[in-house]
């Protein structure tokens, strides 16, 4: 590139930021050129898309690692996770989702509090502070979901679902997720519990913008998570 | 009524099987030995027709026409729970193929990439 303004820093190439994508063309591009001010490494799963988001995660600068069929967000985070290990210069992940409803500040707040304090996993939740509105409907929904969670792992969480996750190496070496749709969310916790590493929660902000309210998870889909969940 | 015990014995042992994992050897043997008990059974019900009402006398339904629709209702629901099993597992096939393929295009695309320097 020619000469232009250096950036005030270097983005951070040892975390990896993997975005399991599905059908999200009209936001993706923008997500991943905000994230790759601060992050060299940009995973982009793309599960079997059809609106060419793909192409445009590949044109903005992500990775992008391609299921040749839909299989499901969990299977995507997976894979993700695989794609980034086997890269030796990966020693955080952050999964973040495609939609943009998170905040890079949370992302880096989370890395920074994991660096600083050792620790392996670190989960966002929106119920810390009161930033966050998600509507009472998905209020009882989400709570519903961390009860699940609560009951079925030996952490304690305020938010079990919540995409923004910031995973040590050692911590995703150990885990394989097998729920495909949704309640990998759930899974995701269940194993990293199981780890036995420390782990925290942090504070984040989503942003809910028509957008994502639109894409949300529908009150009809908590039902197939609890039945996931409970017929294995 | 017999029947009641029988319909209920066999809707548990059918729950138990949903509970636990698939042990694959063990659960053809035993859909072998239920094939064999069934073609026995059949049989039977083709040469002495009157065997399945006093069968059903038995067991306290009123018909043999009815065991056979209680019999079939339990079928239904072992195959509903078997094919279920089944797709569980295809489906997580699938999805290790998948990821194998996605892993391996996404190297090839990297190392391609590599390959061809940069403007």
């Amino acid at each position: 590139m020619p000469a232009t303004v250096p950036p005030p820093h270097t983005p951070d190439r040892r975390a990896w930021v993997i975005i399991p994508l599905y059908n999200e063309a009209s936001v993706i591009a923008g997500v991943i050129t905000d994230l790759r001010r601060e992050f060299t490494h940009i995973v982009c799963v793309d599960d079997g898309s059809s609106d060419g988001s793909a192409r445009i995660a590949a044109e903005a600068g992500a990775h992008l690692v391609q299921h040749p069929v839909n299989l499901g967000q969990g299977a995507a985070l997976q894979t993700g996770i695989e794609y980034a290990l086997a890269h030796p210069d990966c020693d955080y992940l952050v999964t973040f989702d495609a939609d943009g409803q998170h905040r890079i500040e949370d992302a880096l707040g989370m890395l920074a509090m994991a660096r600083s304090e050792d620790i392996a996993i670190v989960f966002g939740s929106r119920f810390l502070d009161d930033r966050t509105d998600p509507g009472w409907v998905k209020k009882v929904v989400l709570k519903t979901a961390v009860w699940v969670t609560n009951m079925t792992t030996s952490l304690k969480l305020t938010d079990a679902h919540n995409g923004l996750r910031v995973i040590r190496r050692d911590a995703a070496e150990r885990i394989e997720i097998k729920q495909d749709r949704m309640a990998h969310a759930t899974e995701i916790v269940l194993e990293l519990g199981r780890t036995g590493l420390p782990w925290r929660e942090y504070p984040v902000e989503l942003l809910y913008t028509d957008y994502s309210k639109a894409k949300g998870q529908s009150v009809l889909n908590s039902v197939n998570i609890l039945v996931d969940l409970v017929v294995r | 009524m017999w029947i009641q015990i029988l319909l209920i014995a066999a809707i548990v042992v059918l729950a138990v099987f949903m509970m636990r994992r698939t042990g694959a050897d063990s659960h053809l043997a035993i859909r072998r030995i239920l094939m064999g008990l069934f073609v026995i059974a059949a049989v039977l019900s083709v040469l002495f027709p009157q065997w399945l009402s006093w069968l059903a006398q038995l067991v306290g339904v009123g018909r043999g026409t009815d065991l056979v629709l209680y019999a079939l209702i339990v079928m239904f629901l072992a195959f509903v729970y078997t094919q279920y099993r089944r797709n569980v597992q295809l489906q997580r096939q699938l999805t290790l193929l998948s990821r194998k393929l996605a892993l391996l295009e996404a190297e090839q695309a990297t190392d391609s990439a590599d390959r061809t320097p940069e403007k």
